[in-house]
């Protein structure tokens, strides 16, 4: 069997619950190595609950997920994050009892070929100059390369951002889009939530744009330059 | 050197002062344990007092049943204290978390009802004596010091400084303070969450058994005295800010001392100056002087 064919992360038939309320009503998709694909829709669309059904954190999942081509179905958010998974919440996580470095190390490595300490605060290196700061008293933009930063020292090789530039000013997400493109060029694989289309056009392979909970259309970034005006009604951008 | 201070003998003074800080020994470390529970796991642990109860029976079931004398139990007792809370824990605690935090409450007072009634069926409720194990004391011209009393004081100071190095200063505490803060996000690290709150009841659990066997040669072992120190120490968590180290420790020494010198100035109020603090602590202050509203 030849490795490559298998994807980093595959998606059949997800369905999700919070409480009584059905989010998630059959997403299909697939992430392949080194890849970086966006997931796009409106607020409430599913896409937070999708990335949450990946790390494990929505208890009441049905379908097909596969890390690896390893099903994840019942297992715990420790476990599968020890296939190789990092999540970057929408709203960051930053821990406000703990400083900038502390922060920065708390995820442990759980396998080989993370960046080490250096080369994650050369990559951003104003959490360098304020690694003693609790973690809270960073700018929006530091918490978000805080949170960016903090999941690239365990090894994990499938990286999910939620919304990365959300409320960002410009400056600030370029710099974010600089520092994804560098990820890319270490290997990592990446699934991103984005409102900001302008942001994920300009970084992502693939685009699955989600629907009431479902995915109502995908193409690529040829698509996306030949098929421009409907793609951005499909949007309401 | 005068011999009073605002017209009371220094000696009473001193000896009230010491009298309270062993109090505040307790309350202190006690306070501390259900600091720990409450932050992580948030669950107010009324079995507090009985597992402090166990602790010093343990201490006292080594000597008469072992002949292993108390320095023995003052490693042992908290073991076999901290090891049955993992075991609660682990069969009944674990199974309320995901319902509201009252279930735990609850459960956690029935074990201390069913734990001291278990006690009080086998041993009565007379108390079994422990003897001193440091004879002696320090003879100051001002007041008389019993060894063991300021061993007590020293070592749960050391304890208490312990605790708070390791979980404000080490990768260990991190862990534990960004548990504390968000448990679902930890979990995506990789970090055994469900194994933590475990461990950190044990240990929590743990203190109060080594309160226990400190207790043990200064009041006598008995079923019920878990039950008359915990709705003090109750108090003073409230006081001190839920959840809060410092907060836990600095109130409990505080309010020792305080107590102690309550009974020397009014001392039909000394049964009850606790309370009052705790009432005004929470009409100024409600989280406490030393915690965060969440």
């Amino acid at each position: 069997m030849p490795e490559q064919n298998v994807p980093c992360l595959e998606v059949r038939g997800l369905t999700g619950f919070y409480g009584e309320t059905q989010a998630l009503h059959g997403i299909d998709f697939v992430v392949q190595p080194g890849e970086a694909v966006c997931l796009l829709g409106r607020n409430g669309a599913g896409k937070t609950t999708t990335l949450r059904a990946v790390v494990g954190l929505l208890a009441k999942r049905r379908g097909h997920i596969a890390i690896d081509g390893r099903p994840t179905q019942g297992m715990a958010p420790e476990d599968i994050a020890r296939l190789g998974v990092a999540y970057c919440p929408e709203e960051r996580g930053i821990f406000a009892s703990l400083d900038v470095e502390e922060n920065l190390l708390l995820p442990p490595v759980l396998m080989p070929g993370g960046m080490t300490l250096e080369e994650i605060y050369t990559l951003f290196p104003n959490l360098k100059l304020r690694r003693k700061s609790p973690g809270t008293r960073l700018s929006g933009g530091e918490q978000q390369m805080l949170a960016i930063a903090r999941i690239l020292r365990t090894g994990a090789k499938l990286l999910l951002l939620d919304e990365p530039t959300e409320g960002l000013a410009p400056v600030i997400i370029e710099k974010i889009g600089e520092a994804i493109g560098i990820l890319r060029q270490r290997g990592f694989t990446i699934l991103m939530v984005e409102q900001n289309f302008r942001f994920a056009s300009g970084v992502g392979d693939r685009f699955y744009v989600i629907e009431e909970g479902r995915v109502a259309e995908h193409f690529d970034r040829q698509t996306l330059a030949t098929d421009h005006a409907r793609i951005e009604a499909l949007l309401g951008v | 050197m005068p011999d009073t201070l605002f017209g009371f003998p220094l000696a009473a003074i001193a000896g009230q002062v010491l009298v309270g800080m062993i109090n505040g020994s307790l309350y202190a470390l006690m306070s501390l344990g259900l600091a720990i529970i409450f932050g992580l796991l948030r669950v107010v642990n009324f079995a507090h007092g009985a597992q402090y109860m166990l602790g010093a029976f343990v201490a006292w079931g080594l000597l008469e049943y072992l002949g292993l004398n108390y320095w023995w139990a003052l490693v042992l007792a908290p073991l076999v204290v901290g090891l049955s809370g993992v075991a609660l824990e682990r069969t009944l605690l674990r199974r309320l978390y995901h319902i509201d935090h009252v279930y735990a409450l609850l459960l956690t007072f029935g074990f201390a009802l069913i734990l001291e009634g278990l006690f009080r069926y086998k041993f009565g409720a007379t108390g079994q004596p422990y003897p001193n194990p440091i004879a002696g004391g320090l003879d100051t011209p001002m007041a008389f010091f019993p060894w063991y009393r300021l061993w007590v004081i020293a070592a749960s100071m050391g304890m208490c400084i312990l605790t708070w190095f390791v979980i404000e200063r080490t990768k260990l505490g991190s862990y534990l303070r960004a548990a504390t803060e968000n448990p679902n996000l930890v979990r995506t690290f990789g970090v055994r969450v469900p194994r933590m709150l475990m461990l950190t009841y044990g240990l929590g659990v743990a203190l109060a058994g080594f309160s226990g066997v400190m207790a043990a040669p200064i009041y006598q072992v008995n079923p019920l005295m878990g039950s008359q120190l915990i709705i003090v120490v109750f108090a003073v968590v409230v006081i001190g800010g839920m959840g809060s180290i410092v907060g836990a420790i600095v109130a409990g020494f505080g309010l020792g001392v305080l107590e102690g010198i309550t009974k020397l100035v009014y001392p039909d109020g000394a049964g009850m100056v606790v309370f009052v603090v705790m009432l005004i602590v929470l009409a100024v202050r409600p989280q406490g002087l030393f915690g965060s509203l969440r």
